[in-house]
């Protein structure tokens, strides 16, 4: 175990590096500096800027620069909002997007996964192919286009909720539901299929033939086995939302990272960009990380450590 | 009734009539259709595909206008005779401009996902082959690579090349064919243990001709699933890049483009973003569709 975890913590920090390396050389391949505008700047101004941000020296020395500026933990400043750093965009940003992104991990767990246990126990049924009809639709309408229904209906038609920005809990509601969408309805088809799994088990005919009620059987021992895919899929499932909250904080005009990473494209912010994608690698990767040992340590069933083959 | 032996006589034993096969013999793509012909929704969804296909390819033709035509006069207006689907801020006509849209739509959908079918097809079908230390080194770049999520490389890339639809197909095809190498691997992994290689080995077939007369073929139901439900991935990629400004350039109008157009004014003209979100919503669906009914008939043994 203690070998594992080693070992993955290793491959961590080489995602980590490859990711910095990767963004590193990509940005410096586009042609033209940050600062060329149409409008030639005096040359005086641009030797300063260049000098300011360190563009005069050599490629290698930018990069070992970053990389040490890296491991301690600083993203460098930000190329269009002076005086900001990455750092800063960060610090402000994250939090929000962590707290709609909790809530929108919450939703899509309480909706998903009991609506792929009703699916599965009454398979076949008018209940299932109700959830699997709302679920592969789920699946099939792209986020943006939720978010916007949403805020027509519930916000300009009906004025139950606020239209966007953020601030008191109303404001949660509308962009959770559109982040949780695809999720919610991922994790339904999943819990339904491994629900129906685990119903066909020995182990169940077993827990129905000692006389135990058949909810007791449900909740003790097919849910319990049936809910661990859906904890292998968390790390994907932080992702999606991760990238999700691009186009959902936009919509809403939540003050979010995603907002923040997805101006800085607009504006080709290139510092802001290198720095927000490795900060997101290495928090995915870090997630990931997690989730694997959590993993082997509800299910003991799973090996962690590869066998030989 | 009295029965007597000269009643009766011996029939000749036949045993290769008996054995005979009268019917032709059903091979596994037959098979997959029959399968797939019985799954409704499946096949309302390849209906729907080739409607939509019909109409990206013929649509734009039949129309008096052209994606790029503006009319000042005819500023965001809702359906009339002369605009089906209403026009935009410049007057450009909605149907004309998601026709366009849906060309484009398809084209990624279909360019991309034949790019990472050859890219992930050949990286994962070598992988696997070779196996040892060589499966080894591929496996750990993939799992490197996919530890963060493909949109973000996607989202790098485009940064990088500046928008265009050239570009998001380079960059879709250079991200999302991670999953394609997995599944061709583990496929390969368990078919090269099989007889018949051993046997085409013997008499003495190469590796390239074992790997792409032997294993492929018999690794293609899988693959082709994989593809399919990879292009409504691609086609939700370029619409989401579409909406954050990485998309195609103007005047060209992709899905994305146009939602992201009506986004501002939503409020007061609320079907220019209503028309296109639909159509994305129906071709993904569509595929989506198709694509597990794919699966269901391809690979009977998953079906629940």
């Amino acid at each position: 175990m203690g070998g594992y975890v080693l070992r993955r913590a290793i491959s961590v920090i080489l995602v980590v590096f490859v990711v910095a390396t990767g963004t590193f050389i990509l940005m410096h391949a586009i042609p033209g500096g940050p600062f060329k505008k149409e409008k030639a700047l005096p040359p005086a101004v641009q030797r300063n800027i260049e000098e300011r941000y360190k563009l005069n020296d050599p490629l290698w020395k930018q990069y070992t620069d970053y990389l040490s500026n890296l491991v301690r933990g600083d993203l460098g400043p930000s190329f269009k909002y002076l005086g900001r750093s990455v750092n800063d965009i960060i610090r402000d940003g994250f939090p929000v997007s962590a707290t709609l992104g909790a809530w929108a991990i919450l939703f899509a767990l309480v909706v998903g996964v009991p609506a792929g246990i009703i699916s599965a126990l009454n398979q076949n049924k008018w209940q299932d192919n109700a959830v699997m009809a709302i679920a592969i639709i789920g699946v099939s309408v792209p986020n943006f286009v939720i978010a916007t229904l949403l805020m027509y209906v519930f916000a300009v038609k009906l004025r139950w909720l606020p239209v966007a920005l953020w601030g008191t809990p109303k404001h949660v509601i509308l962009p959770m539901i559109a982040l949780a969408g695809f999720p919610a309805a991922f994790f339904a088809r999943l819990m339904r299929s491994s629900t129906l799994d685990v119903l066909s088990q020995d182990y169940i005919r077993t827990a129905r033939a000692k006389g135990l009620s058949w909810y007791a059987v449900v909740v003790k021992h097919v849910v319990k086995n049936a809910i661990l895919p859906v904890v292998t899929y968390l790390g994907p499932l932080i992702a999606g939302i991760l990238t999700g909250s691009f186009v959902v904080e936009n919509i809403f005009a939540i003050p979010g990272l995603g907002r923040y990473y997805v101006t800085s494209i607009y504006n080709r912010d290139y510092t802001t960009i290198m720095g927000v994608t490795i900060f997101y690698s290495a928090f995915l990767v870090l997630v990931n990380f997690l989730v694997d040992i959590t993993y082997g340590w509800i299910d003991p069933r799973i090996k962690l450590v590869k066998a030989k083959e | 009734m009295e029965y007597t032996t000269d009643m009766f006589k011996p029939v000749a034993k036949d045993i290769e009539s008996a054995e005979a096969i009268v019917r032709p013999s059903v091979t596994y793509w037959q098979d997959a259709w029959r399968r797939l012909k019985q799954n409704r929704l499946a096949m309302v969804g390849l209906w729907v595909i080739v409607v939509i296909a019909l109409i990206a390819a013929f649509g734009p033709m039949l129309s008096p206008y052209s994606y790029s035509d503006q009319s000042l006069f005819d500023q965001n207006m809702y359906i009339t005779r002369e605009h089906w689907l209403g026009t935009d801020d410049l007057g450009r006509d909605l149907l004309t401009r998601i026709m366009y849209g849906a060309r484009i739509s398809l084209t990624v959908g279909f360019v991309a996902s034949f790019i990472n079918l050859t890219v992930g097809v050949v990286y994962g079908g070598i992988s696997g082959y070779y196996g040892g230390q060589v499966d080894n080194i591929m496996m750990r770049i993939v799992e490197i690579l996919s530890g963060i999520p493909l949109l973000l490389y996607v989202i790098l890339l485009m940064v990088v090349l500046k928008p265009g639809l050239q570009n998001i197909l380079i960059a879709l095809g250079l991200v999302y064919w991670l999953g394609m190498a997995r599944i061709v691997r583990g496929q390969i992994l368990s078919l090269k243990e099989q007889d018949y290689v051993l046997a085409a080995r013997t008499i003495g077939a190469g590796s390239w001709r074992i790997i792409w007369k032997h294993l492929i073929p018999n690794a293609m139901g899988p693959i082709i699933v994989t593809a399919t439900l990879n292009i409504p991935q691609a086609i939700f990629t370029e619409a989401f890049l579409s909406f954050i400004g990485l998309g195609v350039n103007a005047p060209m109008a992709s899905w994305g483009v146009l939602a992201n157009d009506a986004l501002p004014s939503f409020r007061t003209y609320p079907w220019q973003l209503f028309f296109p979100a639909v159509a994305i919503s129906i071709t993904m669906l569509a595929f989506n569709f198709f694509g597990d009914g794919l699966r269901d008939a391809l690979d009977p043994k998953q079906r629940k």
